[in-house]
């Protein structure tokens, strides 16, 4: 018999008292974050902003036409003098910026991107309620390597993009696609359990939330 | 030499040798206390927690009722996806397919992302028996490999160390295992970090092979999910071209959707934040992101045994998140190592009776290692009731299978019980009680296993009249 | 309505004054209890250890004692606790369908003395004065498994001249534990000696809580380290009045303070 075999046998002799319905499982949880009236963009929003300031992250709300600018700001204050961007990311959001651009295309050897100071992505959906940004690798995010090996992380989001919790983004994603929830920057509590920030993803991120 | 916890001696007397280490005491008191207070302040954020609670307990007890089915199907979805799925019924089995795998890709230094069933089962000493050299990359679990430790914590398996343990560990051993830490290291959090992302991302950058474990697998769609701090995760996870996934068969969710219960408890309950700062997620292998190579051991190891037991199945609902060891008093004395096992605290003191049977002195003697507190039951994510599963499997120890047995104790208890039920027997006992209280000093030291009382406490004063000689006497204080 | 006194076999030996200030308590309060002499142990230590059969053994023998009354009130809430979650448990491990019964019966008649007063009583001020500086540690079994809540701080807090004082991290465990205390003796001493120095901290002259076996661990700790806190039961608090005086050899505090 393959250890399969053994494993399913065994699983279904251990059960063998319990009766065959499925488990009822209640869902009274919140499907919004506490506090949070649903659809309140606005309050939504200025949550998303607290959370995700409160991990250490830089977060700056940004006119859609400012982001450029916001951008170059955001690379020009962590000194960065290259950043990758990912294939699909608006050409017009680092236009503005003096450092040197790298494409994706074809794809940077791990060593490349190892000596690359920054990445610019976009998101597919953020959560306002854990301060968490979600990367699929769609259109303007990528691979994961890009938002990873690079040391500063800037991320725009749209505000429409941000659902007050959990379970409201959530089933907008597809599970098939490598998915990264982000919240804060690369952090650790190891040592006698306080937190620092940065050990090997991105140390520095900024976040852009545009409207 | 990547260590195991073998032969090591029964709770009392381990946890007795951690109760005089006053480091470790102080080290992990401190840990413990910090993220304690961290935890209950995000716990009662959420006006929901409870029915977060209840829902994934729910989740979890509708997988292990069909875990068959949710196996298969995970099973179906993993291949549809280009991932190779393996099955393996102990420890041995596991090692021998993850070393297989291994020396498939002809790599001799592999990556590791911090697993506890790798630890569970010694897969680390078990590749380098074959001569590879698998190195951790978690921070706590580096700092074990590099200490040449023993994990004593389920999320922070160094909980025992300090900061200047922790430096001076980096000072010596990292330079044997690559970038050496700089000579002025001192043992700011923030400088130990920073020396572990030097040491490391070299690693990373020049991995092949990553070996992983898994927080969730999701059945209807065949992802793996794994929830981080650090990067070291997404690192391992993305950048080599071989990733192997060795996770206990009980870690299945039916579904995708059921993550957001899951999400929203677990660093919550295991580090007091409201979500890790990484979570991943991956479905097999994705052309042009991430290995091209992706294997999932599903590893029994003992968890249908644990199946089986009608009150400890519970213990298979388990997330690892850490917060009955952080809660539990007996822990705070001991650390983890006492428990001799990589699953130390409450969740150690079911779990292991559970998948090794308590057939040998020191698992029997897990399930007494607590006062029955309830501490535990109360911060509980998926709603384990330890103090029930203890009492059951004390019950099999005591009575039951087991094949530990305490003769002595039993007698004495069963002599007890037969003189209490006994009218005239009990009340002479009682009053002869009262006789022996007149002579006995309340300081006196007692003989054989009782000494553990008399260490640090007097004895009470048995006074000269009971109870029931007051009420016959006074015919119940009315006269 | 018959009401009897299950005084638990730890109070009828060792700690006599609890079941007589019961009684004393309960009879100003207008309940008169009996007291079935063939009563015993609840077999709470039996249970904890593992022995169950020893335990439904017990179990009958309670409901035998016991099975007639209308109220059985236990100042204690760990053997209070035993009828309704361990004597079902017990009953089933041995197949003995008739004691599951007669348990499940007898186990909503059975009242942990706190809860009887302020619930089914109605009362917390019951007359009682005390002036000295109390402190009072839950015991896990009133905080977890009886669940009492504030209902002993309520009492006390309205006990005429009492200087009430909160105990630091009282929720944890005082590490007695039963046969834990033995056979862990070690670790059940390190938490005792934290639970003991917390008490000091308080600068209580008296510490009550509502189960003497946690207040007999924490005594002998206090007793062996030279440390003159004097432990009683919350009822034995609860029974004095005016009438009694202050405690003999126990400092009286200026006025009634509550902290």
């Amino acid at each position: 018999m393959s250890a399969r075999e053994a494993i399913l046998g065994r699983i279904r002799a251990a059960v063998a008292d319990l009766p065959d319905d499925p488990v009822e499982v209640p869902r009274a949880y919140l499907r919004g974050a506490p506090g949070i009236t649903p659809g309140d963009r606005e309050a939504t929003v200025e949550l998303f902003v607290t959370r995700v300031t409160e991990y250490g992250a830089t977060v700056r709300r940004v006119p859609e036409a400012d982001l450029p600018t916001a951008v170059a700001a955001a690379l020009d204050e962590r000194a960065a003098r290259t950043a990758v961007v990912p294939d699909g990311l608006d050409p017009a959001w680092t236009a503005a910026w003096k450092g040197q651009v790298r494409r994706d295309v074809p794809a940077l050897s791990t060593a490349q991107l190892d000596a690359t100071d920054a990445v610019v992505s976009a998101c597919a959906a953020a959560v306002a309620d854990s301060g968490t940004i979600v990367l699929d690798a769609g259109p303007g995010q990528g691979r994961r390597a890009l938002s990873l090996v690079p040391d500063v992380h800037v991320c725009v989001v749209r505000e429409e993009q941000i659902g007050s919790a959990l379970p409201e983004v959530i089933g907008r994603l597809d599970p098939r696609r490598p998915i990264t929830w982000i919240s804060g920057p690369s952090a650790t509590a190891d040592i006698e359990m306080i937190r620092v920030q940065g050990v090997h993803g991105p140390r520095r991120l900024t976040v852009l939330v545009t409207h | 030499m990547s260590k195991v916890f073998l032969d090591w001696p029964a709770f009392p007397t381990a946890a007795e040798r951690a109760t005089k280490d006053e480091q470790l005491r102080a080290n992990v008191r401190r840990a413990t206390h910090t993220i304690r207070a961290k935890r209950g302040a995000l716990a009662a954020e959420r006006p929901d927690w409870q029915d977060l609670r209840d829902s994934a307990a729910a989740v979890k007890d509708e997988v292990l009722r069909h875990l068959d089915t949710y196996l298969e199907q995970l099973e179906t979805k993993v291949r549809e996806a280009g991932g190779v799925v393996h099955w393996a019924q102990d420890a041995e089995e596991a090692n021998r397919i993850v070393t297989g795998l291994v020396q498939e890709t002809g790599e001799t230094e592999i990556v590791k992302v911090k697993s506890m069933l790798t630890e569970e089962i010694g897969l680390d000493a078990a590749l380098e028996q074959a001569g590879i050299s698998a190195r951790e990359t978690d921070l706590a679990a580096a700092i074990v490999q590099l200490g040449d430790d023993l994990p004593s914590h389920v999320v922070v398996p160094a909980l025992h160390r300090n900061r200047t343990e922790i430096r001076d560990i980096f000072r010596r051993e990292m330079g044997r295992h690559g970038r050496p830490a700089p000579d002025d290291l001192g043992d700011d959090p923030e400088e130990l970090a920073e020396a572990a992302r030097l040491h490391m991302r070299d690693k990373f950058l020049r991995a092949k092979v990553a070996v992983s474990g898994a927080n969730f697998m999701i059945a209807e769609t065949g992802t793996l999910v794994i929830v981080e701090s650090e990067g070291n995760g997404r690192m391992c996870l993305t950048l080599p071209e071989t990733l192997i996934s060795v996770v206990g068969i009980e870690k299945v969710l039916p579904t995708w959707r059921d993550l957001e219960i899951f999400l929203q408890l677990l660093a919550r309950n295991a580090t007091g934040e409201r979500m890790a700062p990484y979570t991943s997620s991956w479905t097999g292998t994705t052309d042009g992101d991430g290995p091209r190579t992706f294997h999932l051991v599903l590893v029994d190891n003992g968890r249908t045994r644990a199946l089986a037991d009608p009150v400890g199945r519970q213990a298979l609902r388990c997330i690892r998140c850490g917060a009955c060891m952080n809660i539990c008093p007996v822990y705070e004395r001991t650390g983890g190592h006492a428990y001799g096992s990589v699953y130390p605290g409450p969740i150690g003191a079911i779990l292991n009776p559970l998948l090794k049977g308590p057939d040998d002195t020191q698992t029997a003697s897990l399930p007494y290692a607590s006062t029955l507190c309830g501490a535990c039951n109360e911060v509980c994510p998926v709603c384990i009731r330890f103090t029930d599963v203890l009492l059951k499997l004390r019950s099999d120890v005591a009575e039951g299978d087991a094949e530990v047995k305490h003769p002595a104790e039993k007698a004495a208890l069963k002599a007890v019980a037969g003189v209490m039920r006994h009218n005239p027997l009990w009340n002479a006992a009682v009053k002869s009680a009262g006789r022996a209280g007149a002579v006995l000093p309340t300081d006196m030291n007692l003989p054989g296993p009782l000494h553990g009382w008399t260490d640090s406490r007097t004895i009470p004063e048995i006074p000269a009249q009971s109870f029931r000689t007051w009420w016959k006497r006074t015919e119940g204080g009315t006269r | 309505m018959r009401t009897a006194l299950f005084v638990t076999c730890l109070n009828d030996t060792l700690f006599p004054r609890t079941g007589q200030a019961a009684v004393e308590l309960l009879r100003r309060l207008g309940v008169e209890v009996e007291f079935p002499a063939a009563q015993s142990c609840c077999g709470q230590m039996h249970y904890n250890t593992g022995y169950r059969a020893e335990t439904a053994k017990l179990a009958r023998h309670f409901v035998e004692v016991f099975g007639d009354y209308d109220r059985i009130i236990v100042p204690s809430a760990s053997c209070g606790g035993m009828p309704a979650e361990a004597y079902a448990i017990a009953a089933e491990s041995v197949g003995d369908d008739g004691l599951l019964r007669d348990v499940r019966r007898i186990a909503p008649r059975v009242h942990e003395l706190t809860s009887f007063l302020t619930d089914t009583l109605g009362v917390e001020e019951v007359g009682a004065y005390f002036p000295h500086r109390v402190t009072y540690h839950p015991t896990c079994h009133s905080l977890r498994a009886s669940a009492l809540g504030d209902r002993p701080y309520r009492l006390l807090r309205a006990v005429r001249g009492i200087d009430f004082v909160e105990l630091p991290a009282q929720e944890e465990c005082c590490g007695f534990g039963g046969t834990f205390s033995v056979k862990n003796g070690a670790v059940s001493g390190a938490m005792n000696g934290d639970k003991a120095r917390h008490v000091r901290e308080t600068g209580a002259h008296v510490l009550a809580a509502v189960d003497n076996s946690c207040l007999m661990n924490i005594g002998g700790r206090l007793a062996k380290d030279g440390h003159p806190v004097r432990t009683m039961h919350l009822v034995e608090i609860l029974a004095r009045t005016e009438k009694d005086g202050p405690l003999d050899g126990v400092p009286v505090t200026e006025g009634e303070r509550v902290r």
